[in-house]
């Protein structure tokens, strides 16, 4: 091989590279017994009663805010809260459920993506979606505190504790981390379970996507039965009329879809919610590294050809002396 | 005998002082970074995880220290050799910009006590970027480690050992080729997983490994350019612009080939009206890419491109360009969601701050103590 043909074959290579994705991953597929949440922004009447439920499961303290009502003040997600609810306001903000002079109300947890960017992201397999349940889990004794989860995450979800030296990344495991196990034994997550309202709902992804799907097809102003807990065996139901919903049920599809899903009456970028294509930018990322890299081939090839291309080149030079054609062998010479 | 000898000037000098002064009070902070965590010392936040200790330290500095990566492609690959003289000056900065990213690395690691979780296997996820920005950046530094020791046995007159190792540094010269391809490449393919957060001008997706690794390599003569100058002015020595402007040839192919894959990419996927949307984003984009074209209009004058000044201007400006296009996308133009800001404290500053100023502390001592500036005929 010579030099020529070396660099046609790294202008190849880079060839490759550039039409991004020989081997380019379709969006992962959720996994085969997928639990998750449903959250119906129209049942949400902010009581929190979930925030509350959520730090007691995880041993978390209320933000308090002195001086304030002994209540949990968190406005966002944090190390201490793992899921919050958020106001939509505009203008008057007196009509619930309503774009222009009302408000709205948002629940903000990790949303158990399907394809999920943290765990595509982190270089130590701290991050894990498990095989049956879809869950996304955090393992501390792998973290390096990188993280590279919290920029690959569309919903910033995972968040470090800056505050503590020895800190790490908190993001909520639907209430199954070893020592709370509520999905292994059989109960529902806490928010579910504190909802009172069943706007939070516990279930299989199957379950909710069918149950989100009935209720976008309801007629407004229809009675409803609303199920409460768990959607396969609810505990109860809360009758209600069907609100006007956008007909978009967030989590079906957005980067690869999440197995918590919302529905609302108010359009999603005004809850907050990022602009996310269908395809996970997990999927992209993981086909141009493994396309560039071709599990190392690519560069063990290049490293053959410039071992080859360099050990000529400083053989070339054996003899010269000339300060300005010198090429490499001062070494010896000195 | 060599070709290469140490700058016969005192060490310390009032300038080495200064930096002395600034590298204590960088300490300081980063002491208290270690005692008390990274909450009361940065402006990181859950929005913003990367702060510019990530984005300074290792994004920017070691495309920074990319001399002794271009200059080795150069020598080594194109076979030009009249360009070594240049390169121990060039390895020397590169080990120092790449120790620096290193150790930014390491301060910026929430969990650096397990830090070594990185290199046992059962833990490595292969289809992270991260993993292998981590792992070859390491290897790199010990590449660079090794490519610097013919230096240390000059000085020591250490000739079996340097003629043991010459035997097969052409080795450790191809490793030092092909690792920062793939890491200053992944460096760009870092940014594809932010999607969204990374704004539209800058998220390149498929493009960004071959973004970062041009403009990581203009960078890399940039600062060949920028040191060999420095020399000349701040050691009194010989000019090298003769040798310098031909790499600015070099130079003229790898900001052509970026423009138009920058620009082609803009156009194809229909974001060029965002370069005159009149916010941050069009605004840094205009300041970032004038950056580029300037250095491109003075090399192809061949009159400007003689012109040491004018060449020193020009290499700068392109320094200044590579590192707002990182800048840009991984800091002031990006946008994690509502709610969150980011500018770095001045704790968090100082501490980048420092160890800059040990980097060229470092280099300073060197360059005065080991044979690694280009042999002149007095000046």
């Amino acid at each position: 091989m010579n030099r020529r043909d070396f660099l046609k074959a790294a202008a190849g290579g880079a060839a490759v590279a550039c039409s991004g994705g020989a081997q380019a991953r379709d969006n992962l597929e959720p996994a085969p017994e997928a639990v998750g949440m449903l959250f119906d922004s129209t049942l949400c009447v902010g009581c929190k009663a979930c925030v509350s439920m959520c730090k007691e499961v995880n041993g978390m303290p209320p933000t308090l805010i002195e001086g304030k009502e002994a209540w949990d003040w968190a406005t966002d997600l944090s190390p201490q809260t793992l899921n919050v609810i958020k106001l939509y306001k505009d203008g008057e903000g007196n009509v619930k459920d309503q774009v222009k002079d009302g408000f709205a109300f948002e629940k903000r947890s990790c949303m158990h993506c399907v394809d999920p960017g943290c765990v595509s992201v982190c270089p130590v397999t701290a991050l894990r979606r498990h095989p049956v349940t879809g869950i996304v889990t955090f393992h501390v004794d792998a973290c390096i505190g990188c993280r590279t989860c919290t920029t690959g995450c569309p919903y910033n979800v995972p968040h470090f504790d800056y505050d503590d030296p020895f800190g790490q990344i908190y993001k909520c495991e639907m209430c199954n981390q070893e020592g709370v196990s509520r999905i292994d034994n059989g109960q529902i997550t806490g928010c579910a379970e504190a909802c009172p309202t069943g706007a939070t709902l516990f279930g299989s992804r199957v379950a909710l996507l069918e149950e989100a799907k009935r209720r976008m097809a309801l007629k407004p102003g229809d009675t409803y039965n609303y199920p409460m807990g768990d959607v396969r065996k609810p505990g109860s139901y809360h009758e209600k009329a069907t609100p006007v919903y956008e007909k978009h049920i967030w989590g079906e599809k957005e980067a690869g879809g999440t197995n918590v899903m919302h529905i609302s009456a108010v359009p999603f970028d005004k809850l907050g919610m990022p602009p996310l294509p269908e395809r996970s930018y997990a999927s992209i990322s993981e086909g141009v590294q493994h396309t560039l890299y071709s599990f190392m081939a690519l560069p063990a090839v290049a490293l053959i050809g410039l071992s080859y291309v360099v050990r000529k080149n400083l053989d070339a030079s054996e003899g010269e002396t000339d300060v300005s054609d010198d090429e490499g062998k001062e070494e010896e010479k000195s | 005998m060599s070709h290469y000898q140490p700058v016969e000037r005192k060490v310390v000098t009032v300038p080495f002082m200064v930096l002395g002064l600034i590298a204590m009070v960088g300490l300081y902070f980063l002491v208290q970074r270690f005692i008390l965590g990274m909450g009361p010392v940065t402006n990181l936040n859950g929005g913003y995880a990367w702060g510019i200790w990530v984005v300074y330290d290792i994004v920017v500095g070691t495309a920074l220290a990319c001399g002794g990566y271009a200059l080795a492609i150069t020598v080594y690959v194109l076979n030009k050799g009249k360009y070594h003289p240049l390169i121990r000056a060039a390895v020397t900065a590169s080990l120092l910009g790449y120790a620096l990213g290193g150790v930014g690395a390491f301060i910026d690691m929430g969990r650096w006590f397990q830090f070594y979780n990185i290199l046992l296997p059962w833990n490595m996820n292969f289809n992270s970027v991260m993993l292998e920005v981590g792992l070859c950046v390491m290897t790199y530094i010990l590449v660079l480690f090794i490519e610097f020791m013919p230096t240390v046995f000059e000085r020591f007159g250490m000739k079996d050992w340097a003629q043991r190792l010459n035997k097969v540094l052409f080795l450790f010269i191809a490793l030092g080729i092909l690792l920062p391809t793939m890491h200053q490449s992944s460096l760009g393919s870092m940014l594809i997983a932010m999607g969204y957060k990374v704004h539209p001008l800058w998220q390149s997706l498929h493009l960004q490994p071959l973004l970062a690794l041009l403009t990581a390599l203009t960078m890399g003569f940039a600062i060949v350019i920028f040191e060999a100058s420095f020399s000349t002015v701040g050691f009194g020595r010989n000019s090298e612009t003769k040798l310098l402007s031909g790499l600015g040839k070099g130079i003229i192919g790898l900001v052509s080939a970026y423009l138009i894959f920058r620009f082609g990419e803009i156009l194809l996927r229909g974001k060029f009206g965002l370069i005159f949307a009149g916010d941050l984003g069009s605004l840094m984009f205009i300041i970032e890419t004038a950056m580029f074209i300037f250095p491109l209009a003075v090399l192809l004058s061949p009159k400007m491109r003689e012109d040491g000044r004018m060449l020193l201007y020009a290499g700068v400006s392109l320094l200044f360009a590579g590192a707002l296009y990182r800048f840009n996308a991984y800091l002031i133009t990006m946008d994690p969601g509502p709610g969150y800001s980011y500018f770095p404290s001045f704790p968090e500053l100082m501490v980048t701050v420092g160890l800059v100023a040990i980097e060229i502390m470092a280099y300073l001592v060197i360059v005065k103590k080991f044979p690694v500036l280009p042999k002149h005929a007095h000046a």
